[in-house]
């Protein structure tokens, strides 16, 4: 089976700050991957990298088999490939109805190349009730993103991605700061990715949540992937005194 | 109708208080304000700035200012004035002035977006060079254009449509619907609201962020020389201090027609009805009998109370 991303031997440097030293990363078909690791690791990096957010500068990767440019590559031609990201508090705009949210950067124009509002209005309604099974009083396409809760926001960021035929979804953070309730919602919907057959990479430093929803933990530390294990593997108590081994914490 | 007024309370605010002045102007002075003949004149005045406040609109919305478009007005004219003069081709001054506003529209953006200078320090620095230079190259001295007058750029920009509505002011509600559908239905209408909204965000959903503010700079610089162009027909004569008076009404006209200072939201059509509530304050001061001097206080109590008006209603509850 052909793997959704490969890459190999990824490095970036920011001016003298080497943030990925030579990363090794691989998404199969129909998989969630929780990629661990403390803050400054390097997985906001080597995502935004898969997101064409920044370039790499050594390394090669491919997306379904295609071996990919850096030089031609960015977020909409990640974005055509089916590479999606969700990054928390920051994929929406807060003072835009949800129709505005949900085609930002790809509206649906009519023939004088203007954004046909009607249709918008209708897909984002489908998208609010059938997909996220959100129906509160009142919630229309009209409304800001502002009215929506936490978990509500990831929700509908996770279903725009999938409503334009994302394959390869990227949550990163997607449960910080978030209610408990909240987070229950946002794991349902990371579940709803995998049984539509879709590929999912969850960033997160916090284990607890992502360890029921993801198949396989790759762990990061200073640059590098320093674990790669699956779900089956290990317990998860052994990958949390993994975890913070890293964090020189603990010595294991 | 509970809707209909959630979702346009702005505008229908900014509408009622036109028609409130309107009536106050009327029952003051109706020898005045029952004639037709001041709304004609409204008609050739008010274009100029109310074309002015449109472009700012669209900067405000997605987050910048223009300090400098009175220099940019006054500069375009002199390009107009002096191909004119030299050329005696209406349509090649029009072309020539329309690409010198772009000109130092896009100036502007490359200071504020390729060299990171906020827009209100940038554009005062413009706005002094421009007036600057057309100072010197002008000596100072006013530019009569008598000949154009009768011309095809004449009736074309500031003729009389059937002998009475001045056309100016139908090119003015052309801009206006032409920005509406920009700023509402068109995406680079849409990259502006979520620029302005969220920058970072834009970015990351894929907008071209920096190609955008650059465009909008470039759009004012553009709605400036065509605004200044009208003003120097009108009066077929161009002068150096030209547009030095439009800053406080532009803005005035925006920001009473509720669009918001913070960017990522704002109206066209409010800023339209603001430019005519502010284009006939001094009009409706002065026939009511009182002193021209009025007319700046009026000016700010308005600004005041309407700004006022829409922060208590964008306040939301749990702010309270």
């Amino acid at each position: 089976m052909e793997a959704m991303v490969e890459m190999k031997g990824i490095g970036k440097s920011f001016g003298s700050v080497e943030a990925l030293k030579q990363v090794d990363f691989q998404l199969n078909p129909g998989e969630v991957v929780a990629l661990l690791g403390d803050n400054g690791a390097g997985k906001s990096t080597l995502i935004k990298i898969l997101s064409g957010f920044h370039s790499a500068d050594r390394g090669s990767m491919a997306i379904k088999g295609r071996e990919i440019d850096f030089k031609a590559y960015d977020v909409t031609v990640a974005r055509s490939l089916g590479v999606e990201t969700v990054y928390q508090e920051r994929s929406l705009g807060e003072r835009q109805p949800l129709w505005r949210n949900v085609f930002i950067g790809r509206h649906r124009l009519n023939r004088w190349g203007l954004i046909d509002v009607k249709r918008e209005k209708m897909e984002t309604m489908e998208l609010l009730s059938s997909v996220l099974g959100l129906r509160g009083a009142g919630l229309s396409p009209d409304a800001s993103v502002e009215t929506l809760s936490g978990g509500e926001r990831q929700g509908l960021a996770i279903g725009r991605a999938m409503h334009f035929g994302a394959d390869i979804i990227v949550l990163d953070e997607p449960t910080t700061a978030l209610a408990l309730s909240e987070v229950g919602k946002v794991l349902s919907f990371i579940g709803s990715i995998r049984e539509d057959g879709r590929s999912c990479i969850v960033i997160s430093h916090d284990l607890g949540h992502v360890y029921k929803v993801a198949d396989r933990f790759v762990l990061m530390d200073r640059g590098s992937t320093v674990g790669d294990y699956r779900k089956g593997d290990i317990t998860p108590e052994e990958l949390m005194a993994r975890m913070i081994g890293l964090n020189g914490e603990v010595k294991p | 109708m509970r809707c209909l007024w959630e979702s346009h309370r702005r505008g229908i605010l900014v509408t009622l208080g036109l028609i409130g002045l309107l009536v106050l102007f009327a029952i003051a002075s109706p020898r005045t304000f029952l004639n037709p003949r001041i709304y004609r004149s409204f008609l050739s005045t008010i274009p100029v700035t109310a074309i002015l406040a449109l472009g700012m609109t669209l900067l405000v919305v997605v987050g910048e200012m223009d300090l400098s478009f009175p220099s940019v007005c006054a500069a375009a004219a002199y390009v107009f004035a002096k191909a004119f003069l030299a050329t005696g081709s209406g349509a090649v001054s029009f072309v020539l002035a329309i690409a010198s506003g772009a000109i130092m529209g896009w100036i502007n953006g490359l200071i504020v977006v390729s060299i990171g200078v906020p827009s209100i320090i940038a554009t005062i620095g413009t706005q002094f060079f421009w007036r600057g230079l057309i100072l010197l190259l002008s000596d100072g001295i006013a530019l009569s254009l008598a000949s154009v007058r009768g011309t095809d750029i004449y009736s074309l920009f500031v003729g009389r449509m059937a002998g009475e509505i001045p056309v100016q002011s139908l090119w003015c509600l052309a801009i206006a619907l032409g920005l509406a559908l920009l700023l509402n239905r068109h995406p680079f209408g849409d990259s502006l609201l979520f620029i302005g909204d969220n920058r970072k965000t834009a970015a990351m959903m894929g907008i071209p962020v920096a190609k955008v503010r650059i465009k909008a700079f470039i759009l004012m610089g553009v709605l400036s020389a065509f605004a200044g162009v009208l003003a120097t027909l009108e009066l077929a004569n161009w002068w150096p201090t030209q547009g030095e008076g439009y800053m406080l009404l532009v803005f005035a006209s925006v920001f009473v027609g509720g669009t918001s200072a913070y960017g990522g939201e704002g109206t066209i059509y409010g800023t339209l009805i603001g430019a005519i509530i502010i284009g006939i304050i001094e009009a409706g001061i002065v026939s009511a009998g009182l002193a021209g001097f009025w007319t700046r206080l009026v000016h700010g109590l308005i600004i005041v109370v309407s700004v006022s008006i829409y922060a208590t209603m964008a306040r939301r509850p749990q702010d309270r």
